[in-house]
Parts: structure tokens; C-alpha cells; sequence
């Protein structure tokens, strides 16, 4: 099949207003007769369940959280970007644009990007208007933050917690139509299979835990709003429900998947600390902006605070290595999420990991929190301060900039941070990758969207900070409720669809098989023991730094592994009720079969661009070699059998308003 | 038992405001029941006519006669509603925890509400028992003004140690009572300022002890001096 | 170290439970809680024992899924952290710990330590939202400025994870600071003017419909709440419901 983004025609700036006048409109008398499952509800499916609701469409919502509100855009912390321009600093819809395209390395579809950056000043609105608390200035109005990658303040925010609220204000949105019976709600349910019917998808099969009964539901389109993949590193950032068994399923049913190689790993994160560690903390990127990256430039003092003998605070500065200081004069500290996990690994790996297992460096806000000290010193008009009271007045600074964070590491940690350096080190964070959609949102099966993390669409290889809230909540508020009724607009007169037809049967069959599979596999080891095999793999050949050889071990690996876990899996209990470990099994036999496919895409992908590194294409200060001639497009598998054999369709990406470039902060 | 109306009657809130009006109101009546009561403390004969006065106008008074019905509602709504509260408190979970330490998060007193409120119930009864009902029925004899002998009653009851340590007691209860119960009132009346919330604390935490304290000192006060043994 | 767990163990809702016991050798100081129940999950599957079933997600403290009562106390000794932020260096070897679910007749258990706190979305439902559309054409979102004083308050409000740590430490399993959490947010916003009477009664009106208790005001959920919700919410959820019901027509 051949790829079509169906991207309007025209100029970048009118293709959506185009677009959405020409969308044919369903009537509300039809709306009434058309059913939508929509499964998930973080920003992206509460948005979109409550928005088609509200357009009259009877929906169902599903999540396997005990409530829509904790799916896991509840955890984002730093912001959202919006071209507001507010401060006045020169944003627009265009910069937002370009840093998004710029940001990903030249490897997202302009017209996509184009229409996030013009819907970005609606979603502010909007969620003022639902009572999101967004942080305000004196005077009343609302205030902005920057973020990386950008030179401009875009990023709304409230406080730490800015997933949460506005995953609140969705939430409330999505409840409002629950009230009015518009929606109808499943939470701890789990879509376990997708059920297509005459070539579109019609419906899903969902497991409701509580009771172990599986459910059939069907609708006339399907929107996916399942998140990101992350957790088939087992150690990540996301929340440990994160899974890809919705889109995979969709996968195995005729959804390409896009660029699943394509991750992005968080430079500032807490280190692991054990073997029995379940996931990884992020530490937000805000603390870069004044906070120092460095290891001991002599591998003796790394040696030496690794044996405990040595603390990093009597290390002298001249024995410091502040490594991206020195390799990236112009950004410093400061470089892009990708460039700065890299240069950490890199240091690490070369033995000057500062940590009991070697992984971890030094982010340090001694001399931050001097010359804050100073500053306040200047402030007050303080004469002749001793060093202790420098410092008190720093850490007072401090503080108010990063205590909620500082309190969270020490908490982890037990470590403060005030007086010694924090350790961080990478983690996974993020997915770009996911099902391919085209402009309308829509995966290679009609009537089957793609909504928010879980699809492949406007980030290219690397994500900047604060636009994965942006993106879930311009697809769900703003996006598919256009774009589904297009879809829709075509079927007023399907009438309900069945469940009892042969397709449903046959996918209830399969999931109850597989289900019966685990319960009576008498197994010997944990689900979770092969998760973290699969996570070690995945880490070490299809992390950071990825190579030919790494990765095609890695397939070897992850297959002997699949076989290995069907065999030897032990799953407790019974079918019927709660049973988290069997459903862990699921999830995690899907993600070993997505990991295959992870490393097949990163291997058939001879370049280094954002978060994909491949070993063999740098330059020798070690830079990542973009290869635009032969790799600026989109690679979207098509799943034939096995995820060896999976079939790697090409959407040529064209750029006809930004200038390819090699990204440099040097 | 849900409560199932919504408004001034019935919701759980509703019940909470009856509850703390009528607790305030019941705080007022203290008030001027221990000022009464503060006349005991003038002994001898002069103290006597004084009180069995005193004792005559609360009960006949039109107004205070009034006043006294609305307390005995007070006292009837306030003790009927806590009941309610309590038990639905209770049935909101039917199953215990195995280990709880409620020590570490909230003061005893506020815990112990409804038992301290059922002892000042029991000792409310027996109060009125002793007094309000000899007062109104029981065979008193009259004073040289021609007054029931109140004072007499009363005094006689002090002297006896068991009746004085029971009533130091229930006060006692009360003022535990009252320790949570006078400023919880106003958080229930939706009185609550970062500015006055402490003041509003501060000044009913003293109430709290400094009038059962009072009703406390005229107890032992007859117990220790014995005024009726003088006459 | 070495731990004895004690741990409710409940087949399912209409079960029996009971608090069976656990030894646990090997706990690390920097496990958190949940990874040491993980720990001894993991050793009882490969006993062949069912493994402990417990609510959790995010496992930093945001998401309110997890949900234990650990020593007599909503999410353990802690303060202000939730069950998956607590660490096993606040134990010593030797402890014996209590591990048992959030009890309320509003939040009946589902499995072991799982309980279903879909009351309180039911709560939400009943007005915890403001009537807007998603037309795209709202007004401005700079339009109406908000005093930074009650935008910060209503921010505080609304941090509420939805834990359900003040319903289960309550002696009356009064869900009144979630609630009033809910309420304020919105009646500190001048966006949640238009609705606020009919807010604040329904919602109230719907969680007496759920069965929680009532408060006496002793301030326990305060100090437990893993977000430091603050009393002066139920305060203002009392005089919103008071002036409310005193002014509504109905
Ligand atoms: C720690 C952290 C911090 C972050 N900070 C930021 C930030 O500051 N700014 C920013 O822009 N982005 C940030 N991100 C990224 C951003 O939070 C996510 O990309 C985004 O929230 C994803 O939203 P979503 O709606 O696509 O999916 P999610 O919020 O992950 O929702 C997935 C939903 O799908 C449901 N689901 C999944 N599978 C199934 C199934 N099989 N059946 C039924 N339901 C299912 C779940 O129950 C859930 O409701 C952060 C991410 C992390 C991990
Ligand atoms: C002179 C006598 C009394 C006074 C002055 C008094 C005063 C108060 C006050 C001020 C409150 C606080 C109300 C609130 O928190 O909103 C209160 C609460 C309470 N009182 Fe009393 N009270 C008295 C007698 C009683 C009696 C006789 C009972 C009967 C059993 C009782 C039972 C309770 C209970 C159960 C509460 C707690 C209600 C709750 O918060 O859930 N009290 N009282
Ligand atoms: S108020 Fe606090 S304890 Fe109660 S649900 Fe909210 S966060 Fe949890
Ligand atoms: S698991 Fe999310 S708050 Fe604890």
C-alpha cells in the first residue's frame, strides 16, 4: 500500500482552514446514530472523548486506570508551549513551527507540525476557560517560563505539575459529558484486541479487570489515545501501566508503525540505584539552566569516589571535567536533550562514572548557588559576608527556583543537594515513534485513529520539552474532532454495528486463548524477569548508542528471549478477577515483540539523527551525521506474520519551508 | 443511612451547622450559668437569700423561661444530631483497620466527641435530676424571703465528695468537649481566615478551659469550705 | 534488613480477608516501599503463592493510584509523600510493618489492597467541571485577569491527587477535604462563578449519596494528605454550601 499523508494542498499557513472548510459535515440527527471508542484518556483521549461528545457522537472511553484522571500525562511537570506570544519576545506560529521542525532533526512532516503551532494559542485558551490553574504574574495575567532548544518564553506552566492540571481540566471536560451521559466511561478496562470488519475498524475487545470478563464493544472508528512504548526499556520515566498493547494490536491488524526507533532519552534523571528498582525519576530540565554537568577529568578521583574514598566536593576545579562546557562552548549546559545524554554516556563509559555502578555524573549548583549568594549579597547591600553567609543567602535562592525538586531528589536519594552534588544520569522518556497517521490523524486502517504519544506524527527524531502536552491536547481537542467527522461522514448510514459478527467472535477467541495460554503455562519465572531481561537489551543496543552489530545481536536476543518467555512464564491466580500479573503478561509479551521491531528500524536506519545514534555515522568529534539524502522520510513497518519480517514502507518527507541544516551548538 | 437531601436539612453539611449553632449556643448558656453560679461563693445567710433570688427569677421570668426552652432544644437537637452523626460515622466503615495510630494525626478530644458529649449528656440528666427537678417538683423548703431553698440543695450536694468529684469530672469532660468542639464550630460555619482563624483558636481554647474551670472552682470551693455546715 | 510484613489478603470483594503474615529477607534501604512489595512479590511467585495485588502508577507521587495504610497511618509515616514516595530506610531491620487497604464502606475492595475509589469520580461528575465547549473560539485566555493570590489557591486546591489518603485516615471516612479541594478550585476561579451554587450543592449532595461520613473537624486528613490540602478548603466549601443552599430557589 502506498503511503498517503494527504496533506492539503496550498500554502502551509491556509492548509488547515482549508482543510477544515472542506470537511463534509455530519448532521446532529446523524452524529446521534454514530458510536466512537476512544481508548485512553490522558490529554489526548479525555480531550477527544469529551470534544466528540460534545459534538453530539455517543461515545465510549476506556483506560485501565481505576480513574481517567491518573493516566500518565498526569506526571508532566515542566510546561506547555504555545505561540502566544505573550511576552512579547518575538514567538510566532512560524517559530514554533520551526523550532518543532529544527527540533526533531528534519524528520517530521511540515504540515502536521505547521497546524500544532496555530491550534497551540486555542489549547491556552481553552483550558483557561475550563479553570486551569496556570501560573499567573502580579499583575493577574498569565505568566510564561522558557525551555530548551528555544529562545523564546512560550512555556505555560503550573508550577511542577502542569500534566496534572491540565489533564484535570480535560478530565473535568470528559466528566462533564459523563454527567450528561454524552460518554459512556470504563476505567480499569483494557482494550486487548482490535476487532476490523470489512477492512475498517469496528471495534475492540476489552478486559474488564475487576471481573477478568472480556467485553465486545463496537463503533464506527476507534481512536488509540494509549501513550507511549517507553516502558519496553523497563526502566523509564513513564508510570509502570505504560504499555503499547492497544497500538500493537492495531499494529498486527493493519496499522503501520512509524519510526518505532526513535526515543528520547532524558539527560537529567536519578541514577539507578539496585537491581530491584522498578523506574526512574525524572529531574526537570529546567535545572540545567544553572546547574553544572561534570565528572573528575583524572579517572583515579572517579575510581576513588566510586570506592567511597573520595567525596566529590574536595575535588579541585582544575581536576573537574565540565565536559559539555567544554565540547559545546556555545550552548554549554544548555544543548539539546539528546546531545546532552550522549556526551554523558560517553564520559561514563570511559570510566569516569562517579556513582557505585560507574553511571552517573555530577550536576552541581555549588557555583550557582554563589552567585546567586552574590547576587543577593549586592541586593542588601551586605558588607563583607563571610563565605557561610554567601551561601546561606544562595541556597535561599535556590531554593525558591528548584526546592519541590531538590526536596524529590533528596527524598529518593537521601542525599541533599544543597551541599553535594547531585548524581543524574539518562532515562528513557519519551516515545516519538508510534502508529503511523496521516494529516487526518488517521492509521493505515480506516476508521482507526491515532491520537497524542501514541502516534508517530509531529516530532520528528526528538521531541522538545513541553510539546508532547501541546500535541495530545491539539489532536484531542482540536484535531480529530474535525477530522473523524470526515471519516464519519461516510458511514450515516452503517446503522449500529454488530457485535456478534464472525470478526468479533474470532478476536474474542483470540484473546481469551492467549489469556488461557499464561494462566496454564506453569512457567518458572516472573513476568517482571523478562521485562528486565528485555529492558537490558533494549538499554544496551538500542539506548544511546546504537551499531550494526549491537543491534542485530539484539534481534537475536529478543527472539531467543519471546521464545523463552512463552515457555517458562509463570502466571498465578486465576481468570476471573483481578489479576495484574496476567495482565502484566500481556503487555510485556507485546513489548518484547515491539523491542524486535525497535531494533530491526534503528539497524535499517544508517544515520544518526536526534535521538537515534548509530555508532557508524558521527563525525570524528563524535557528532551525529544526519544523511538527508537518503534518509528523509518516514519509516512505517507494516506487520506481515513476525516482527523480523515486518515490511518497511517509506514516506518521503519534503521540506518547502525550512531549510535543512546540520544542527550544531558548538 | 446515606443522607440523601441536599439544603438546610438533611445533607451532611446541614447537619454539621446544626450541630455547631447549637454547640455555640450551649457555649453561651455556660456563660451565664456560671455567672449564676459564681454567687456561690459568697457564704452565710446573705449569700443564701441572694442565690434562692436568683434561683426564683430563672425560674419564673418570662424571658429566661423562653430562653430555658431553647436551651433544652439546644441541648435535644445537639445531642439527637450528634447521635445521628455518630452513627453514620460509624457505618461509613464497617470494617476497622487491624493497626491504627490516630494518636499521630488528630487530638484525642476531637476523636472522643461523641463520648464526651454522651458523658456531658449523662451528667446534664443527673444535674437536672439534683437540681432543675427538686427546683421544679421535688419538696423544697423556703428561705426567709419566702424562696425555695436552692442554695441549700445545693451546698448539701457539694459537701458530699463523690458528688463533687463527679461533677469535677464531667466538667472536665466538657472542657475536653469544648477544647475541640468551640473552635471546630467556626471552621463548620465555613469561618476560616489565615488572619483570624488563629485569634478565633486562641480565644476559644482559653474558653474552653477558663469556664469549666470556673464551674470547677465553685465546686471545690463548696466542697473544701462547707458553707452549709455553718448554718 | 529483615522485615515481618503483615498484609491484608483478600481473595475478592465478597470474600473474607485476613492479615497473613510475611517474613522478607534482603530489603534494601533504597528500595521504595512498592518495589519492596514487588521484592516480595517476586519471591512469592516463585513459591508458587498469588502474588500481593496493590494499586499503583506513576510511582512518583502524582497520580494517586497507590493507596496503602502502612502502620496505622494513610501512606505510611511519611508526610506529605504517598506510598510510592516512601523508602524503606525509614524501617529497620527487625520492624514488623501493617500493611492493610484504605477502608470505607464508600471504598469497597476490590483485591488485597486494591479498593475502588470510583466514588469519587462520581463526586466529580456531580458539578466538579466548568460548562465550556471546545469551540476554539473562546475568549482570550488573557482576558480576564485573576488576582496571582487566588490563582495560587485554586493552583493549591487543585493539586489534589485523588489518593483518597484523607477518606481512609478519617475516623468517619469523611471525604470532605477531596471534596472541598474540588469545590474550592473552581469557587477561587472567577471562570467558576456562573455555577458555583449548583457546584457546591451537588457535589456535596452527591458525596452524602456515596455513604462517606461527616466531619468533626479533628484535621487528621490534613496532616496525611500527601499534597498538604489545606482545611481552609472545607472551610470554604462550608460557607460556599451554607450561602448556597440559604439563596438557591430550590
Ligand atoms: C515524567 C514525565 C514528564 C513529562 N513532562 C512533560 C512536559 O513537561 N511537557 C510535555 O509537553 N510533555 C511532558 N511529558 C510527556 C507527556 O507527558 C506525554 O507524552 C503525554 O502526556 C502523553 O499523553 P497521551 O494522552 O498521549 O497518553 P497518556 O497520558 O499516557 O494516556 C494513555 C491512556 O491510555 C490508556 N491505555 C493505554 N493502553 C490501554 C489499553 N490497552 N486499554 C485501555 N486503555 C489503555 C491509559 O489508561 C491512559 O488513560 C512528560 C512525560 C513524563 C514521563
Ligand atoms: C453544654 C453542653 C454542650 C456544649 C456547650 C457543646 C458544644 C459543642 C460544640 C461547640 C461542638 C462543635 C460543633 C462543630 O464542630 O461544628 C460540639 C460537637 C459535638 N457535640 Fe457537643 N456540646 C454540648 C453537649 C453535648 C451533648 C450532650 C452531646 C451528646 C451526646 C454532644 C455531642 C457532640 C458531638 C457528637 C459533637 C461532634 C459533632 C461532630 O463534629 O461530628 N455535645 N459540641
Ligand atoms: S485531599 Fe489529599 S488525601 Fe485527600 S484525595 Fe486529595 S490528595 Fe489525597
Ligand atoms: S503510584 Fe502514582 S502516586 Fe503513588
Amino acid at each position: 500500500m502506498a503511503l498517503d499523508s494527504k496533506v492539503p494542498a496550498g500554502a502551509i499557513a491556509d492548509k488547515w482552514t482549508k482543510h477544515k472548510g472542506e470537511i463534509p459535515l455530519v448532521s446532529p440527527a446523524n452524529k446521534r446514530l454514530l458510536d466512537i471508542i476512544v481508548v485512553g484518556t490522558g490529554l489526548a483521549g479525555s480531550s477527544a472523548a469529551a470534544s466528540l461528545a460534545e459534538m453530539g457522537y455517543n461515545v465510549k472511553a476506556f483506560c485501565f486506570q481505576d480513574s481517567p484522571r491518573r493516566a500518565h500525562s498526569i506526571a508532566a511537570q515542566g510546561g506547555i508551549n504555545a505561540a502566544k506570544n505573550y511576552q512579547n519576545d518575538g514567538d510566532s506560529v512560524y517559530r514554533l513551527f520551526y523550532d518543532t521542525i529544527k527540533g526533531g532533526d528534519y524528520r517530521s512532516r511540515e504540515g502536521n507540525v505547521h497546524r500544532l503551532a496555530e491550534v497551540s494559542r486555542n489549547i491556552i485558551d481553552q483550558c483557561v476557560a475550563q479553570g486551569v490553574p496556570f501560573a499567573r504574574d502580579y499583575g493577574g495575567l498569565l505568566d510564561n517560563r522558557s525551555f530548551g532548544g528555544v529562545q523564546v518564553s512560550r512555556t505555560f506552566y503550573a508550577k511542577g505539575q502542569t500534566g496534572q492540571q491540565l489533564l484535570l481540566g480535560a478530565y473535568s471536560a470528559l466528566n462533564r459529558q459523563i454527567a450528561k451521559g454524552r460518554v459512556k466511561m470504563y476505567a480499569r478496562h483494557e482494550m486487548q484486541e482490535l476487532v476490523v470488519v470489512d477492512g475498517k475498524a469496528r471495534g475492540i475487545i476489552a478486559k474488564n479487570l475487576v471481573t477478568g470478563e472480556f467485553e465486545r464493544h463496537s463503533a464506527h472508528a476507534v481512536l488509540l489515545c494509549t501513550g507511549g512504548y517507553g516502558n519496553v526499556f523497563f526502566l523509564s520515566t513513564n508510570a509502570m501501566g505504560s504499555n503499547v498493547t492497544a497500538a500493537w494490536k492495531a499494529h498486527r491488524k493493519g496499522a503501520y508503525m512509524a519510526n518505532p526507533c526513535f526515543t528520547q532519552i532524558h539527560p537529567t534523571c536519578i541514577p539507578v540505584s539496585g537491581e530491584n528498582q522498578s523506574k526512574l525519576t525524572l529531574m526537570s530540565e529546567s535545572l540545567r539552566n544553572d546547574g553544572r554537568i561534570w565528572v573528575p577529568a583524572k579517572k583515579e578521583d572517579a575510581e576513588a569516589i566510586r570506592a567511597g574514598k573520595l567525596h566529590p566536593n574536595d575535588i579541585a576545579e582544575a581536576d573537574r571535567d565540565y565536559y559539555l562546557e567544554r565540547r559545546y562552548p556555545a550552548f554549554g549546559n544548555l544543548v539539546p536533550r539528546d546531545v546532552a545524554s550522549r556526551a554523558a554516556k560517553e564520559r561514563c563509559d570511559a570510566g569516569y562514572g562517579v556513582n557505585k555502578t560507574g553511571e552517573a555524573v555530577y550536576l552541581d549548583f555549588a557555583a550557582a548557588i554563589m552567585r546567586f549568594g552574590e547576587e543577593e549579597v549586592h541586593v542588601k547591600g551586605l558588607k563583607n559576608p563571610s563565605t557561610a553567609e554567601i551561601k546561606a543567602l544562595g541556597e535561599k535562592v535556590v531554593e525558591s527556583k528548584y526546592g519541590n525538586l531538590f526536596q524529590m531528589y533528596e527524598k529518593i536519594t537521601a542525599s541533599n543537594p544543597y551541599k553535594e552534588p547531585m548524581m543524574i544520569y539518562p532515562a528513557v522518556h519519551y516515545t516519538m515513534g508510534g502508529l503511523w497517521v496521516d494529516y487526518n490523524l488517521m492509521t493505515t486502517i480506516p476508521g482507526c485513529f491515532a491520537l497524542g504519544e501514541a502516534n508517530f506524527s509531529d516530532h520528528g527524531a526528538n521531541r522538545l520539552g513541553a510539546s508532547a502536552l501541546m500535541q495530545g491536547l491539539a489532536d484531542g481537542y482540536f484535531v480529530a474532532p474535525y477530522t473523524v467527522g470526515e471519516f464519519l461522514s461516510t458511514d450515516i448510514r452503517s446503522g449500529k454495528i454488530p457485535t456478534d459478527s464472525p470478526e468479533f467472535e474470532a478476536a474474542e477467541q483470540a484473546v481469551r486463548e492467549r489469556t488461557e495460554k499464561f494462566i496454564n503455562n506453569n512457567g518458572t519465572k516472573s513476568v517482571d524477569f523478562f521485562h528486565k531481561r528485555l529492558g537490558k537489551i533494549m538499554w544496551n543496543e538500542v539506548g544511546m548508542a546504537r551499531s550494526e552489530k549491537g543491534l542485530k545481536q539484539a534481534i537475536a536476543d529478543i527472539q531467543a528471549l519471546r521464545e523463552e518467555f512463552y515457555a517458562d512464564v509463570r502466571v498465578l491466580g486465576s481468570a476471573n478477577g483481578m489479576n495484574p500479573e496476567l495482565d502484566k503478561a500481556g503487555r510485556v509479551a507485546d513489548l518484547i515483540e515491539l523491542g524486535e521491531l525497535m531494533a530491526k528500524d534503528a539497524l535499517e536506519r544508517n544515520e544518526s539523527c536526534g535521538g537515534h545514534f548509530r555508532e557508524e555515522y558521527q563525525s570524528p568529534e563524535g557528532e551525529a551525521l544526519r544523511d538527508d539524502e537518503n534518509f528523509a522520510f518516514v519509516s512505517a513497518w507494516e506487520f506481515t506474520g513476525v516482527p523480523a519480517e515486518a515490511q518497511l514502507h517509506k514516506e518521503e518527507l519534503t521540506f518547502e519551508n525550512v531549510e535543512l541544516k546540520t544542527r550544531s551548538y558548538k | 443511612m446515606a443522607t440523601t437531601s441536599k439544603g438546610l436539612f438533611g445533607s451532611s453539611l446541614a447537619r454539621k451547622y446544626w450541630m455547631a449553632i447549637s454547640g455555640l449556643f450551649l457555649c453561651t448558656f455556660l456563660v451565664g450559668h456560671l455567672l449564676g453560679n459564681l454567687q456561690l461563693f459568697v457564704s452565710g445567710e446573705e449569700g443564701k437569700l441572694a442565690f434562692n433570688e436568683y434561683g426564683h427569677f430563672m425560674t419564673t421570668f418570662p424571658v429566661v423561661k423562653i430562653l430555658s426552652w431553647v436551651t433544652y432544644g439546644a441541648i435535644f437537637l445537639h445531642t439527637v444530631d450528634g447521635i445521628m452523626l455518630a452513627l453514620q460515622n460509624r457505618a461509613a466503615r464497617p470494617e476497622g483497620y487491624v493497626k491504627e495510630k490516630q494518636s499521630a494525626n488528630a487530638s484525642w478530644a476531637s476523636r472522643k466527641m461523641a463520648l464526651l458529649g454522651t458523658l456531658t449528656l449523662f451528667f446534664i440528666v443527673v444535674h437536672m435530676k439534683s437540681f432543675w427537678y427538686e427546683m421544679h417538683y421535688g419538696e423544697l423548703g423556703l428561705d426567709a424571703n419566702g424562696n425555695k431553698d436552692l442554695w441549700s440543695l445545693t451546698v448539701k450536694a457539694f459537701e458530699q465528695w463523690w458528688y463533687a468529684a463527679f461533677y469535677v469530672i464531667a466538667i472536665t469532660g466538657l472542657a475536653f468537649h469544648l477544647s475541640h468542639g468551640a473552635q471546630s464550630a467556626f471552621q463548620t460555619l465555613g469561618i476560616n481566615h489565615p488572619k483570624y482563624t488563629p485569634i478565633i483558636k486562641m480565644t476559644m481554647t482559653a474558653f474552653a478551659w477558663l469556664i469549666p474551670a470556673g464551674f470547677v472552682a465553685v465546686a471545690v470551693f463548696l466542697y473544701v469550705v462547707q458553707p452549709g455546715q455553718n448554718l | 534488613m529483615d522485615l515481618t510484613l503483615k498484609i491484608w489478603r483478600q481473595n475478592g470483594p465478597q470474600e473474607k480477608g485476613e492479615m497473613k503474615t510475611y517474613p522478607i529477607s534482603g530489603v534494601e534501604e533504597d528500595m521504595s516501599f512498592l518495589e519492596m512489595l514487588d521484592f516480595l512479590n517476586d519471591k512469592l511467585i516463585n513459591e508458587g503463592i498469588e502474588p500481593v495485588v496493590f494499586d499503583h502508577d506513576c510511582r512518583e507521587g502524582i497520580c494517586g493510584m497507590c493507596s496503602l495504610f502502612i502502620n496505622g497511618e494513610a501512606h505510611g509515616p511519611g508526610r506529605k509523600v504517598t506510598t510510592c514516595q516512601l523508602h524503606m530506610r525509614e524501617f529497620k531491620s527487625g520492624d514488623t510493618i501493617y500493611i492493610e487497604p484504605f477502608r470505607a464502606k464508600a471504598f469497597p475492595i476490590i483485591k488485597d489492597l486494591m479498593v475502588d475509589r470510583s466514588a469519587f469520580d462520581r463526586i466529580q461528575r456531580a458539578g466538579g467541571y466548568i460548562s465550556v465547549n471546545t469551540s476554539g473560539n473562546t475568549i482570550d485566555a488573557n482576558a480576564i485577569p485573576v488576582p496571582k493570590e487566588n490563582a495560587d489557591k485554586a493552583f493549591d486546591a487543585a493539586t489534589c491527587i485523588g489518593c483518597g489518603a484523607c477518606v481512609a485516615t478519617c475516623k468517619n471516612s469523611s471525604a470532605m477535604l477531596f471534596a472541598s479541594a474540588k469545590i474550592s478550585q473552581f469557587s477561587l476561579l472567577p471562570q467558576g462563578q456562573p455555577e458555583a451554587k449548583e457546584r457546591v450543592l451537588n457535589m456535596v449532595h452527591q458525596m452524602d449519596l456515596e455513604g462517606f461520613g461527616n466531619c468533626t473537624n479533628t484535621g487528621a486528613c490534613e496532616v496525611e494528605c500527601p499534597k498538604g490540602i489545606s482545611l481552609e478548603n472545607i472551610a470554604r466549601m462550608n460557607r460556599d454550601y451554607l450561602f448556597a443552599s440559604l439563596s438557591s430557589n430550590k
